[in-house]
């Protein structure tokens, strides 16, 4: 399949089952609910290194959010639910009750809740309140600023993490570019990019020659290995190699995602869009790139 | 179900039985027959009102019924609405379901209820949201939505929920508060909060405390403004001076525990 020049590897992108979860952040100006989800979302990269992989959803204006504030929206996955109730209690914590203004809610309307407001509460030493609004109960911790409002339960859900894609480029520059315009079409509600603006490049590959390690270089799609590996994924023109990485609260989003990257990243300098797979024989999501772009 | 008063009560009438719990699974014969307590008489309900059914869960009843007490008792699910005023003890013991009255009520609005909704559109007696007399608790969840005033004991001995005055409350508003919110778009009247154990009163205008109440500070509290939003959805008017203005914090009573809170509009500050 060709999109202009690009060719579209007929092969998949090996996703995986996660739980994800929705946290709005709020704050007296946007600068402070921004400073708080970026430090919310720093070093969440992928669960390999981090126990968790999470991302800037989108901006929320004052009517958007729960206390009339500006606001982010932030969605956060992990491997598990009890992995993901103790990554947010850690980062709704340390990351945003310490930043001031703030205030923290959860953006997911599901069945399945865990705790974390009412973990929190605790740094309260006694002096902390709850309030009881419609079915939500919300706790009030006093700070030396005031006070941190958040909400006891947040909801989460069954996620797809790992959806992703390789841009295969002549050259820094116009790879660059193309992941750059796929990132920016990629913006939509339900996912996140969770690496560096969106874009690694160190793809990587299950195992390793070093025992201790999960994952090592994908040598594959490295051109400075080209003739040193075992084996090479690279045609001849291609210089440079950036992954796009897609989590999401469902797999229909995640695959939307994936489409609208694709047709914005392809262009003339970009030889091949693939994807990574372990053989089909790991992920539960076999995201089959022709077929997504087919619709 | 649609009923309307045709026969004015010439003293109390208790008609616990018009409450959606009750009517769910009868016949428009077996509801009219229903007892209900004129004073010490029992009479049928057919003996008061005129009843339709209209094929509707919602019981709608129209007439001035503020002579007629208890209804919507240990209501816990369904909607009741009344077009008019009316009596004492509305919504007594409720668990759950919607009540709206579109003119006053009389006293005990919602008393000792523990879930759903009650919303007057007009004015309240004494003791909305209470415990009876002898009882230490008053309403233990739910929601009390008042848009005029209510007079003396609002939330007396209150555990849980939320108590909305859109006016004025009376004196000992919040009086042995254990716990939950009263917020007061309006003027308290005197000695709010008095042995209030926790919990939360909140004024939009200064008010006189209590000597054991202490001043806190001035600031923002982040959890007003959710509030007061979602009282703004509930159809009050809030002032954007009062969705980002400063607020007084008191704590007391000390006389108790000393946790309960009173946030008082600063507009200054």
């Amino acid at each position: 399949m060709l999109i202009k020049s690009t060719e579209i590897i007929d092969t998949f992108a090996e996703a995986f089952g996660m739980w994800g979860s929705r946290v709005i952040v709020t704050g007296e100006t946007p600068k402070w609910a921004m400073a708080a989800a970026r430090s919310m979302t720093g070093f969440a990269t992928s669960v390999i290194g981090c126990k968790c992989e999470a991302g800037i959803e989108g901006l929320l204006t004052e009517d958007e959010t729960p206390d009339g504030r500006p606001g982010v929206s932030i969605l956060l996955f992990a491997g598990s639910a009890k992995g993901l109730a103790n990554r947010l209690v850690e980062r709704v914590g340390q990351c945003v009750m310490t930043c001031p203004t703030t205030a923290c809610f959860n953006g997911l309307d599901v069945e399945e809740t865990v705790n974390v407001g009412g973990k929190l509460r605790y740094f309260g030493d006694g002096y902390q309140s709850s309030k009881l609004l419609g079915d939500q109960r919300l706790w009030r911790i006093p700070v030396m600023e005031g006070e941190f409002f958040v909400d006891e339960s947040f909801g989460i859900q069954k996620a797809v993490g790992g959806g992703n894609f390789l841009v295969l480029g002549e050259n820094l520059k116009i790879t660059l570019a193309a992941v750059e315009a796929a990132v920016e079409a990629m913006q939509m509600p339900g996912v996140i990019l969770p690496f560096p603006d969106g874009v690694v490049r160190s793809g990587s590959k299950p195992g390793s020659k070093y025992k201790a390690l999960p994952a090592s270089t994908n040598d594959a799609y490295c051109p400075s290995l080209r003739g040193r590996a075992p084996h090479t994924e690279l045609p001849e023109e291609v210089t440079c190699v950036l992954e796009i990485v897609i989590d999401g609260l469902d797999e229909s989003v995640v695959k939307e995602a994936m489409r609208v990257g694709i047709m914005a990243a392809a262009r003339e300098g970009i030889r091949q869009i693939t994807a990574g797979n372990y053989g089909g024989n790991l992920g539960q999501y076999h995201l089959q790139l022709h077929e997504l772009l087919r619709g | 179900m649609k009923l309307s008063l045709h026969t004015l009560p010439s003293v109390p009438l208790e008609a616990e039985v018009i409450c959606p719990d009750k009517f769910i699974g009868n016949s428009l014969e077996a509801i009219s027959a229903m007892t209900v307590m004129h004073g010490n008489r029992e009479c049928a309900l057919a003996d008061f009102f005129t009843l339709t059914d209209d094929g509707l869960e919602t019981i709608e009843i129209d007439g001035d019924l503020s002579k007629v007490k208890l209804i919507g008792s240990e209501m816990t699910q369904g909607k009741i609405i009344i077009n008019g005023s009316v009596g004492a003890h509305l919504g007594a013991l409720m668990t759950g379901g919607e009540i709206l009255v579109t003119g006053d009520a009389e006293d005990w609005v919602g008393r000792e209820i523990s879930g759903g909704r009650i919303v007057i559109k007009g004015n309240a007696g004494h003791l909305v949201g209470s415990g009876v007399r002898g009882s230490d608790i008053g309403i233990q969840g739910g929601e009390i939505i008042i848009h005029g005033n209510a007079k003396n004991e609002v939330g007396n001995g209150m555990r849980r929920g939320l108590i909305v005055i859109g006016g004025n409350s009376g004196d000992f508003t919040g009086v042995n508060m254990k716990a939950g919110t009263i917020m007061v778009l309006g003027q308290l009247g005197q000695r709010p909060g008095a042995s209030m154990v926790r919990g939360t009163i909140f004024s939009t205008q200064a008010a006189q405390l209590l000597p054991t109440f202490t001043y806190n500070t001035t600031y923002k509290p982040t959890f007003l403004k959710r509030y007061l939003i979602y009282l703004k959805k509930l159809g009050f008017t809030i002032d954007d001076a009062y969705l980002n203005g400063n607020y007084q914090s008191w704590s007391g009573d000390s006389l108790e525990m000393n946790k309960g809170e009173i946030l008082l509009f600063s507009e200054g500050s």
